[in-house]
């Protein structure tokens, strides 16, 4: 008979599970971190490799030379925008149009829940300027995109600079099966929502535009410009998208092969390669670079303009170019020429990208890890859960129990309490978070089975099995989140008890992994790893900033972390904190 | 009076003269075909159009030639050099130049399409271009290149394997299927007929042939890959495969009295140069390979109907005639122009490559007027 469908077999099976069930929950805890430690360890990753066989293993020869002419509208280019005190419009449709694009514009508003601090924007008034280049011979069904955002200030003149040359060179040649479209947007991750939101014709977040006069067809991959200065040292590439969407690891593969052919030193999350994996350093910063893709994937926030195009399935990175003090320096020219090579492969493609990994994580350029060997690290931990599940359930009945519950507020107009709109926002999200802290003292009341040792225990096993059934969902879709979630959660949670004795030290346990503290660690963490530490005071500062930032986040691009974790984790963490202050 | 006696005996000694050189009467078929669509199948395309260009220089004429070529190339959207395919990197050898017919083409070129030409099972409909007009007597040459999968379905098909029904998902009886099998040499289709494939894991191509009088050619052994050759930097793409580069000049060297025989077209591409082995299968076939000529099938000699008779001409021939037929005989004696140097592209280039490789725009410069047409 069955291990499961035996009965002498399934009492001997929970008995044994019953019996030795902490030791194998530390057990699967420390080999559930283990595992994901192991991930970064180079002999057990991958080669990165091109899966699209339509991009070919020959490249073309690149014969882009217009550095100095990139260099000339980048200087004409800060000029207007210096004239205009924002982005010069007409400067820009012309310069198009004499390039022979078609030239078109979009207007858009927006206005924020509230002002925006960072960024020091409330209501949001922009223009796009694009320009098509309509393929020669092609059906023009399908087009690829060169964007470069408009920035304040001095940065990424350079971008639009070499975006115009490249658009000229583009327009002299004879092979482009898909149009190409140069997007320069305005108020960067605002901007392009709202072009790709009028591109595709829908209307997600509430922003108003004008309708949108050209169209290229299906939009196949995109590429997001910035470059702030007119020699760099190295690229670097940001991947993490919207939500925690990445694109397709081939477009990745494709940035390093061509970074590789043109020998321009490429990076990810900054850091660059190094050989020596078999030493501690060498093991500690591969294993850096993934932490800190981890911890981006996991804030949901888009690390570039591309992020939002991930969600319309058009695979798009963001290249960024960096001028440090090594003495080696690449020109104009030779980003050109990268970006050329690039658009040359691009063009050669039959279908949207599909045959490459989706789901990944890159300890470094040329390695990574896929979904089929860093699920079984969440795997461990989510067995803890029903590990400590299964016996309380076995021995119990169900019973009627009801969860915490949770509000999400939207910020009115404060007047009487001088604090600015932002900080009234998150203060108001924090004290709702605080107030919940109280809500054991009166739940007892409520629910039925309050006072009973078998009430902490159903409710127990109802907020493990949640605890479970959310993680798992969260860990599908973004795996950095979910993990984080779960390395802190879940062993506080496996271990929550009412004891009279110890219920400071629980009440101290749990709060240390409540989602806020999490965020305020993973924020410490990631100023560790790149280097830049930060105080008890800054860090406070950067986390007020992260929940405002979340809720705009959530309100502008419809990023889905802090709904996530106002509406279902906070519930449960709340769960959990009921169960500690059990009368 | 006199012009007519002059024609008679003019016919009298042209039918005796054919008495002394008599010659085989051999024509030659030629099948190609090119299965592979989209952009990065260039060099399967140029594989085709490579040998198909020898062929006809060596003198089969287009009727005899079916040609199929899944995908456009020349038009092809991506292609820097529009209206040309190339076969040699630097864009020194244009295969598809001004007069190439392609027969099938696109989505006409099927597993279908291919046995009905071969068997000549075609609707009263179609052209006869889209035919193959062999009859018994004619050498067939059978030249395939693309990816393995497609040839696995139709070989089988035709030249043995009786368990189709898991490979195509058509409900075949095996009646029908060896029918096929017999039913070219049956209805005599042809004398002889040469196969070369060029693809991955050729040789289990012929394996299973037991017709008779078949003599086949593949790039590669089983559990072996053909490879490409050259990629060309400014299409961005492979030109041609190992095996057919290496074919192509061997088939240079030959003109149409050449005496090259069919063990010299099997020591083309040693595994030094290919990678892969080449191999090739002569038990079905009945003569000695070292006695069959490559100009046998890759080349073609036109008809020659030797008669014994003399012809008379009708007695009432006006003398408005006779004005005409003077006439006629004044004018210059007409000749073919060479078609494309091609031997003299090859190796010049072979040299060009070493001494003039920095002058890149001087090189292309040199090759842009390439095959002027001579009216002399």
């Amino acid at each position: 008979m069955g291990l499961l469908s035996d009965p002498n077999r399934r009492r001997a099976l929970t008995s044994l599970v019953t019996r030795l069930n902490t030791p194998l929950c530390v057990l699967c805890y420390l080999v559930g971190v283990s595992w994901f430690m192991g991930l970064a360890f180079e002999p057990f990753m991958l080669r990165t490799y091109m899966s699209e066989n339509a991009m070919g293993s020959t490249m073309v020869e690149e014969k882009f030379v217009f550095g100095e002419r990139a260099i000339s509208y980048t200087r004409e280019f800060a000029g207007q925008k210096k004239k205009t005190g924002g982005m010069p419009v007409d400067w820009l449709v012309k310069t198009m149009k004499s390039r022979g694009l078609e030239v078109y514009t979009q207007s858009f508003s927006q206005t924020l829940p509230f002002p925006d601090e960072v960024k020091e924007r409330y209501m949001v008034r922009g223009t796009n300027v694009y320009g098509i280049l309509r393929a020669p011979r092609g059906p023009r069904t399908e087009s690829i995109v060169l964007s470069a955002p408009c920035s304040e200030g001095n940065n990424n003149n350079q971008a639009v600079g070499l975006l115009l040359a490249i658009a000229s060179y583009f327009r002299s040649q004879i092979y482009w099966a898909k149009d190409i479209i140069f997007l320069v947007n305005e108020h960067d991750l605002i901007g392009t929502e709202a072009w790709l939101e009028a591109y595709h014709d829908v209307n997600m977040t509430g922003l108003r535009s004008s309708p949108m006069q050209g169209r290229a067809g299906a939009i196949q991959a995109a590429l997001s410009l910035e470059l702030s200065s007119d020699v760099i040292t190295s690229m670097d590439v940001a991947l993490e998208g919207l939500n925690g969407q990445l694109p397709n690891l081939d477009l990745v593969n494709l940035f390093y092969a061509f970074c590789q052919k043109t020998g321009v030193l490429c990076t990810i999350q900054g850091k660059l390669q190094r050989n020596d994996w078999d030493t501690l350093p060498g093991y500690t910063h591969s294993l850096s670079t993934m932490l800190l893709m981890v911890l981006k994937q996991g804030s949901g926030h888009p690390q570039g303009d591309h992020g939002l195009f991930l969600r319309y399935h058009i695979e798009a990175v963001t290249m960024r170019g960096i001028n440090s003090f090594r003495q080696y320096k690449f020109d104009m020219t030779t980003v050109g020429k990268l970006i050329e090579g690039m658009f040359r492969k691009l063009n050669n493609l039959l279908e949207r990208f599909h045959q490459s990994y989706f789901f990944y994580l890159m300890p470094s350029l040329t390695r990574f890890v896929s979904i089929g060997y860093y699920m079984p690290a969440f795997g461990f931990l989510a067995l803890i859960l029903v590990l400590r599940a299964g016996p309380v359930g076995s021995a119990e009945r169900p019973c009627q129990s009801t969860g915490g519950w949770g509000q999400r507020r939207r910020a009115g107009d404060i007047q009487h309490f001088p604090v600015s709109e932002t900080e009234a926002v998150v203060l108001t999200a924090i004290a709702i978070y605080v107030a919940g802290l109280a809500l054991p003292h009166n739940t007892h009341r409520v629910l039925s089975g309050a006072g009973t040792e078998r009430g902490w225990r159903s409710l127990k096993l109802f907020s493990l099995l949640y605890l479970a059934v959310l993680l798992g969902c969260t860990t599908l879709i973004n795996f950095s989140l979910g993990f984080i979630l779960a390395v802190t959660m879940i062993p506080v949670a496996a271990f929550i008890q009412p004891h009279r004795s110890s219920k400071v030290l629980h009440g101290v346990a749990l709060i240390l992994v409540s989602p806020a503290t999490t965020l305020l660690l993973s924020i410490y963490l990631y100023h560790e790893l790149i280097e830049y530490p930060v105080s008890l005071l800054e860090c406070w500062q950067h986390f007020l900033t992260a929940v405002s930032q979340g809720i705009l986040d959530h309100h502008l691009y419809g990023s889905l972390l802090y709904p996530l974790i106002a509406l279902f984790i906070y519930p449960c963490w709340l769960q959990f904190w009921n169960i500690v202050f059990w009368k | 009076m006199a012009a007519r006696r002059l024609l008679s005996w003019y016919l009298t000694v042209f039918t005796l003269l054919c008495l002394f050189c008599y010659r085989i009467t051999v024509a030659t078929d030629e099948i190609e075909v090119c299965t592979s669509r989209f952009w990065f199948n260039y060099r399967h395309v140029a594989n085709t159009l490579s040998v198909y260009r020898s062929v006809k220089r060596l003198g089969i004429p287009d009727s005899h030639i079916v040609l199929m070529l899944a995908d456009d190339m020349a038009c092809n959207h991506r292609n820097p050099k529009p209206a040309t395919v190339f076969s040699h990197k630097n864009m020194e050898l244009n295969v598809y130049g001004d007069d190439v017919e392609v027969d099938y083409r696109g989505y006409e070129v099927t597993v279908e399409n291919f046995l009905r030409v071969l068997t000549g099972r075609l609707p009263p409909s179609t052209p006869r271009s889209k035919r193959l007009l062999s009859d018994d007597r004619s050498n067939i040459l059978i030249y395939m290149t693309a990816w393995w999968n497609f040839y696995n379905v139709i070989l089988r098909l035709l030249f043995g394997q009786r368990k189709l029904k898991q490979l195509i998902g058509e409900n075949l009886s095996s009646k029908p299927i060896a029918s096929w099998n017999i039913t070219i040499s049956v209805e005599k289709r042809y004398n002889e007929l040469l196969f070369i494939i060029d693809t991955c894991q050729g040789a289990s191509m012929y394996e299973r042939f037991y017709s008779p009088n078949v003599m086949a050619l593949a790039s590669s052994q089983i559990g072996e890959d053909s490879l490409s050759h050259q990629p060309d930097l400014a299409i961005g793409v492979h030109l041609m495969d190992r095996y057919t580069f290496y074919l192509l000049e061997f088939l240079e060297d030959i003109h149409p009295a050449s005496q090259a025989n069919m063990n010299d077209l099997f020591k083309v591409c040693p595994k030094s140069l290919c990678v892969s082995t080449p191999g090739h299968r002569i038990d079905l076939f009945q003569r000695n390979p070292r006695s069959v000529l490559i100009t046998d099938f890759f080349g073609s000699v036109r008809k020659v109907e030797i008669t014994t008779e003399t012809v008379k001409l009708i007695p009432n021939i006006t003398e408005k005639n006779e004005k005409l037929t003077e006439e006629v005989m004044l004018t210059e004696p007409q000749k073919y122009v060479q078609q494309m140097p091609v031997a003299e592209i090859i190796h010049q280039s072979i040299q060009m490559c070493w001494t003039q490789h920095s002058n890149a725009n001087g090189h292309y410069q040199k090759w842009s007027q390439p095959f002027k047409i001579k009216y002399d």
